[in-house]
């Protein structure tokens, strides 16, 4: 099953009736699905908008209508989204949303890219919040991480962003599809008319100063509990290891390649990997944890350096950190990727033997 | 003793925002009548707009959800095809539905939305403290048209029912104000029109209610409203844009 496709099937699967979205490249095979596959869903409802924001924001009305609601889009699409996704933030409402990442600034290209990682997990859009980042490496992770997607968004009212690329949209791999809920979560805010019970006001307007730092607070301890319960990664090869690659999704696949074709070549290599697959919640304390033996860390990403941050920031300092960038839609081949690794990896143990 | 007026169950009991003379407490009031009347109140779901009406959700006492600027229609949209059995308005100014908003209008008038938006125009942006907005006259004076609107610089004033007669799927446009007596009745009788229509399933309905801002128009409210019917519905000339009967 195509990338894409399983992320619609998997959507369907875990009740989402209502899919809402704008002709973009490339991604453009989940909305046609969406179209096709909502129309034998009962109550399904799909819309082809006039913009992403109209999209978006059909995506608000639903959702506090108290559907499963979901949109997509590729980058330039994500940015034109941002502002309701800060008012679905700031209102609470439970959203899905799938950002397959294509390069850029501007309208950049459609190759596969990870450059929007500053703008998934800093928000994104205007205000104090966060949004809940997945980040899936395989056609397989697309389909789960789309089905917890809504999961987590219900559980915790807010955006949640399954955030892919080209690549892993357009690649076809065996998947196994999350089986149906039975029962969706019950809402006791949403919109359904006044009838036998006080009306609702879902609203993000807090003129009230003291108000507004209250919700705020609120929110900050919404996303405590989050991070808590819902940092998620993946360890490869982390027993013994020297030097901890740090990649997620498309890089992290090519990662693996590369680590097992360099601890082939030279068995005295020993390199591992922790993969996030919770951008945000960034798997801080993890990293820390490693970070406690591993003194060399080499960040590769298909950008000029975002997650890098994060990496810096959880290790505050306490180890090295390489970086291997390749932005513009570069997919660079695990030989590529090794033969940096491999350079950084030496050097830092001549380093350390001086 | 017969009670012969009373405030609407659906209108809270708390003071309006409001300034002197403005429309929107009016239209509330109707808005509040109309859904007394008919029983709707505990069908309706409104999405009121950024402006000054976006604290239309203290005064109606209904289930609302705020919109981004210039998305209530989509966000309509959105809430109308879940909750089909429900009466789903939006209330949109002049430049939330004209300018910022005008894509959205459009195309859910164009899909026929089955919902109603109520279209409040008087002319400028009232919240921001009146600037120009897309139905302000040509030759009016606000504070980012301070020698008047060029229609050569600047563009006529939109006419928003005008534009959207001309879309299939939109079954009732009526063009209404709230200056006089005579006038606000017809203004309930229009916004229940579109209402019926809407329970009838037919398209989309909007209407639009020329109202007066005397603050932003420099005027009091007795000239505020004598200029609605000298002025501003020369342009915008009301009555029945269209009526797609079914």
């Amino acid at each position: 099953m195509y990338g894409t496709h399983a992320i619609g099937e998997a959507a369907i699967q875990a009740g989402c009736t209502c899919y809402f979205g704008y002709p973009i490249t490339p991604q453009n095979e989940l909305p046609e699905y969406m179209a096709s596959r909502l129309a034998q869903v009962p109550g399904g409802v799909f819309i082809q908008a006039e913009s992403e924001l109209a999209s978006i924001n059909m995506v608000l009305g639903a959702s506090v209508s108290g559907a499963r609601a979901m949109t997509s889009s590729s980058s330039p699409g994500i940015s034109l989204k941002q502002e309701t996704i800060s008012f679905l933030a700031g209102m609470e409402l439970p959203a899905v949303i799938v950002n397959i990442v294509r390069g850029g600034p501007g309208l950049g290209n459609i190759a596969p890219a990870q450059s929007d990682y500053f703008q998934a997990t800093r928000g994104g859009g205007h205000g104090d919040y966060r949004v809940v980042v997945l980040a899936p490496g395989s056609v397989q992770e697309m389909a789960d991480m789309t089905f917890l997607a809504f999961d987590l968004a219900d559980r915790y009212r807010t955006p949640v962003m399954v955030m892919g690329d080209g690549m892993l949209g357009q690649i076809m791999e065996p998947v196994n599809i999350p089986k149906k809920k039975k029962k969706l979560p019950d809402k006791d805010y949403i919109l359904t008319g006044a009838k036998g019970r006080p009306p609702r006001l879902i609203k993000s307007l807090i003129l009230d100063t003291k108000e507004m730092e209250d919700h705020n607070w609120k929110l900050v301890r919404k996303y405590e509990r989050i991070s808590q319960n819902e940092t998620r990664w993946e360890g490869f090869l982390l027993d013994e290891a020297d030097m901890v690659v740090v990649a997620y999704g498309t890089a992290a696949r090519i990662a693996k390649g590369a680590i097992k074709r360099l601890r082939r070549e030279d068995e005295r290599i020993r390199i591992g990997m922790i993969r996030p697959i919770t951008l945000w919640p960034f798997p801080t304390k993890a990293l820390v944890e490693i970070g406690q033996k591993v003194k060399d860390f080499f960040v590769f990403e298909m950008s000029t350096g975002q997650m890098v941050d994060d990496v810096r920031l959880a290790l505050e300092g306490k180890s090295f950190i390489h970086f291997y960038g390749r932005p513009g839609g570069v997919v660079p081949t695990p030989a590529e990727l090794a033969r940096s690794m491999a350079r950084h990896y030496y050097q830092s143990k001549r380093k350390r033997r001086k | 003793m017969k009670k012969v007026y009373t405030r609407p169950k659906s209108l809270r009991k708390v003071p309006m925002h409001y300034c002197p003379g403005c429309g929107h407490s009016i239209i509330h009031r109707i808005i509040a009548e109309l859904l007394d009347e008919m029983k709707l109140s505990d069908k309706a779901i409104c999405v009121p707009p950024a402006g000054c009406a976006v604290l239309a959700y203290y005064y109606l006492d209904i289930d609302m959800v705020e919109a981004p600027h210039g998305r209530a229609t989509a966000v309509a949209t959105g809430i109308k095809r879940v909750q089909i059995k429900n009466l789903v308005f939006s209330y949109q100014g002049d430049g939330d539905l004209a300018a910022i908003g005008t894509a959205e209008a459009l195309h859910a008038a164009n899909r026929g939305e089955r919902i109603t938006v109520i279209f409040v125009n008087n002319a400028v942006y009232g919240m921001t403290g009146g600037q120009m907005a897309p139905t302000t006259l040509v030759g009016q004076k606000t504070t980012t048209s301070p020698a008047g609107r060029d229609a050569k610089k600047e563009g006529p004033p939109i006419k928003v029912c005008e534009l959207l007669s001309g879309l299939n799927n939109t079954t009732y446009l009526e063009r209404v104000a709230v200056n006089s007596p005579a006038n606000i009745r017809k203004t309930k009788k229009a916004i229940k029109k579109a209402f019926e229509y809407q329970q009838k399933k037919t398209g989309f309905t909007l209407v639009e209610i020329l109202s007066p801002c005397p603050t932003n128009w420099r005027m009091d409210p007795v000239r505020s409203c004598k200029w609605i019917d000298e002025v501003m519905a020369k342009e915008f000339p009301l009555g029945v844009i269209k009526e797609t009967k079914c």
